[in-house]
């Protein structure tokens, strides 16, 4: 699987593309993501268009990129999942925590 | 340093002058050298002497070099013995062939010293680096050992081999994030636990103990699920880091109003298995995991069902339905559903879904371990008696004391008094025995004044199934809702004259109107105030109970020793 990112919204906001199996595999690269980002970004978007599963790591993953970004004020969307992802962010209820699309 | 260090070597060759020749070589390098002169006496000396290093000439009579080398390494099991075939053989298929029988490497005839030197020390290290190995799984084996003997003696067996109950766990489960936990509660109820914890290893097994240290403990407080679940899900945010979590499902079973209160945080849908129409129920899972959100956020959904006798509930972790057959494919939700539409009687269920996994994996690995639990609603009087509770026949505690303890609206909204108010009463060491029947007694006094009294809800409501989840939704509604009302509570208790016992009076008064209590009083069958258990309970174990003012308030008096001592009996008399 690969990450990758790019600001928009004039610096403000931060895209993260996931594509592929979605797992441990990708903790290294998915974290130093988050963490190098420019201090002033205070929006993430997870965009799952390519990403074809999640496992409970991801979703450990997904926590903590929530307590990076302000935990309970963080503003995370995750957006372009397809059926499988959508149900184990589902199952989860993770919606009650990131503004799943 | 390793490289001077003086190995025991065996060196197998049946030319004569090539193995006096190596043999002269590695003795000056300083190492002992035993020697064989054929496949089958390298064997035998390899078993008598256990060198570290073998250098086998390929081909020799008797036995060769291939032959040798695998009966060695099969013999040697985990143990790493490294296996150096020497030859004259130039061919790749050859030279693959000694490496295909068990060989680690190969030396080419004539001998170059220093390229032999580096190959043994090479070997050496390897050896040694294997043996910790070796030496660390063997270490790790032991302490998992005491690590579950001490989990196993926090997270006991609880009520899990009661009748009602059938589960399968892997005994080193908790090391693979699965935890199972059951317990009855001083009603005379159950709450059945499983939990999954993301990770492995120890960081989930560490996790299980304050879960199940808080699930016993509160369980024999008479804590409600809602309350457990709270504190679990604060602990476990407290301690876990951020990324781990524990999916989870809990059941709180009442096998005498014959429902069943359910919470499904991040675990797959559990299965309510009816078994009069063999049809089932999915309860999806409708809450976050537990260790994830704060206190103040955790909103635990809790869905009531009501259950008829020989139901059943089925609860798995994520092992059963991700567990893979050879070809990597998953069992699957499909699967598992078509196990519960052939029509199978309640009781060989629990086999039939084991047996078609592991028919189903039959050849394919195991990505997670099959943790399965199902409990059944029966008639409480078909359970033994395990709520266990120490005989306490000594007259100490406090004696004479009262308690004067109002709610208001604000308090009847967030807090259940009932463990406090059972705390209270079971300081008086006399009492302790009674804890079960004593939490029967206030609970129902306590949910009469709250649900009847101050939020007026109409009992009648809960004949029908339809009516039941009303009567719950109208209960959260309301109570979510409340801005007036109280309840008072009422306790006093003294010691008996013969100074052999003692009198507790319990009285609840609610802020609501009232009811026609002489009617219900004559009405002694068809009970309009209390529910399930209610009055019959309160004659067993009362001495005295009345209704004062408008109905709105209610007196009991339990004197002790003279409680009727068996729960089951009780709970059997109504009706």
């Amino acid at each position: 699987m690969t990450v990758s990112a790019q600001t928009n919204q004039e610096g403000k906001e931060l895209t993260i593309n996931i594509s592929g199996r979605f797992d441990f595999s990708s903790h290294q690269e998915f974290r130093k993501i988050y963490e190098n980002a420019p201090s002033d970004i205070h929006e993430f978007i997870i965009d799952m268009n390519d990403a074809t599963y999640l496992d409970s790591s991801a979703l450990g993953m997904l926590l903590l990129l929530r307590d990076h970004a302000g935990g309970d004020n963080a503003d995370i969307q995750i957006v372009h999942c397809n059926d499988d992802v959508k149900k184990i962010l589902t199952i989860s209820n993770f919606g009650q925590l990131f503004n799943i699309h | 340093m390793t490289e001077q260090k003086s190995l025991k070597i065996l060196i197998a060759d049946d030319n004569d002058s090539d193995r006096m020749l190596l043999s002269a070589i590695v003795k000056k390098e300083g190492h002992e050298v035993i020697e064989a002169i054929n496949g089958a006496e390298a064997v035998s000396q390899y078993v008598k002497h256990s060198p570290s290093l073998i250098l086998l000439d390929a081909l020799m009579p008797i036995k060769d070099g291939f032959e040798a080398a695998q009966e060695i390494k099969q013999i040697a099991g985990n143990q790493f013995i490294p296996i150096i075939f020497l030859t004259s053989l130039q061919d790749a298929k050859s030279l693959a062939r000694c490496l295909d029988s068990g060989g680690d490497d190969f030396l080419s005839k004539p001998y170059n010293r220093s390229i032999l030197k580096a190959k043994i020390n090479a070997f050496y290290r390897m050896r040694m680096m294997n043996q910790m190995i070796q030496e660390h799984a063997q270490q790790m084996v032991v302490e998992q050992k005491v690590a579950k003997k001490i989990f196993d003696n926090v997270a006991h067996l609880g009520c899990l081999d009661s009748d009602n109950i059938q589960y399968s766990l892997s005994p080193l489960s908790v090391f693979n994030g699965d935890i199972v936990l059951a317990e009855r509660k001083p009603d005379g109820g159950m709450y059945i636990f499983i939990g999954d914890f993301t990770g492995h290893g120890l960081p989930a097994a560490i996790g299980a103990m304050p879960l199940a240290e808080i699930f016993y403990g509160m369980t024999k407080k008479g804590f409600s699920i809602h309350e457990i679940l709270t504190e679990i899900n604060t602990k476990l945010t407290r301690i876990l880091p951020v990324q781990f979590f524990c999916c989870a499902a809990m059941v709180d079973l009442d096998f005498v109003e014959k429902t069943a209160r359910i919470f499904v945080g991040g675990l797959p849908a559990l299965y309510l298995w009816r078994e009069k129409s063999k049809t089932f129920d999915k309860i999806d899972s409708s809450s976050v995991p537990l260790g994830v959100m704060s206190r103040e956020n955790f909103k635990p959904d809790i869905q009531d069902i009501p259950m008829y006798d020989n139901d059943r509930i089925f609860l798995w972790s994520d092992g059963i339905i991700e567990s893979r057959a050879k070809d990597g494919e998953m069992f699957g939700e499909e699967r598992l559903e078509n196990l519960f539409n052939q029509g199978k009687h309640q009781d060989e269920l629990f086999n039939f879904i084991l047996d078609n996994v592991d028919q189903f994996m039959l050849g394919g690995e195991r990505d997670d371990d099959i943790t399965l639990v199902s409990a059944q609603m029966v008639d409480i009087e078909s359970l033994s008696d395990d709520v266990v509770v120490e005989k306490n026949k000594e007259l100490g505690g406090p004696l004479e004391w009262s308690l004067h303890y109002e709610l208001q609206s604000q308090s009847l909204r967030v807090f259940n008094p009932l463990p406090l108010v059972l705390q209270i009463v079971t300081e008086v060491d006399g009492l302790k025995n009674f804890s079960g029947q004593l939490y029967t007694l206030l609970a129902e006094l306590y949910s009469n004044a709250l649900e009847h009294g101050v939020l007026g809800l109409d009992s009648n409501l809960k004949t029908s199934g339809e009516g039941f989840a009303k009567y719950y939704s109208l209960r959260k509604e309301r109570l979510d809702s409340l801005t007036t009302g109280f309840i008072r509570v009422i306790l006093s208790h003294e010691p008996l004259n013969d100074g052999k016992g003692g009198r507790l009076r319990i009285s609840f008064e609610d802020s609501g109107p009232g009811f026609n209590f002489q009617k219900m009083l004559k009405n002694e069958h068809k009970i309009d105030g209390y529910c399930g258990r209610g009055l019959p309970l309160i004659r067993t174990i009362c001495e005295e109970f009345y209704y004062e003012g408008v109905g709105n308030k209610v007196n009991a008096v339990v004197v002790w020793p003279n409680i009727v001592e068996n729960p089951k009996k009780m709970a059997g008399n109504y009706e």
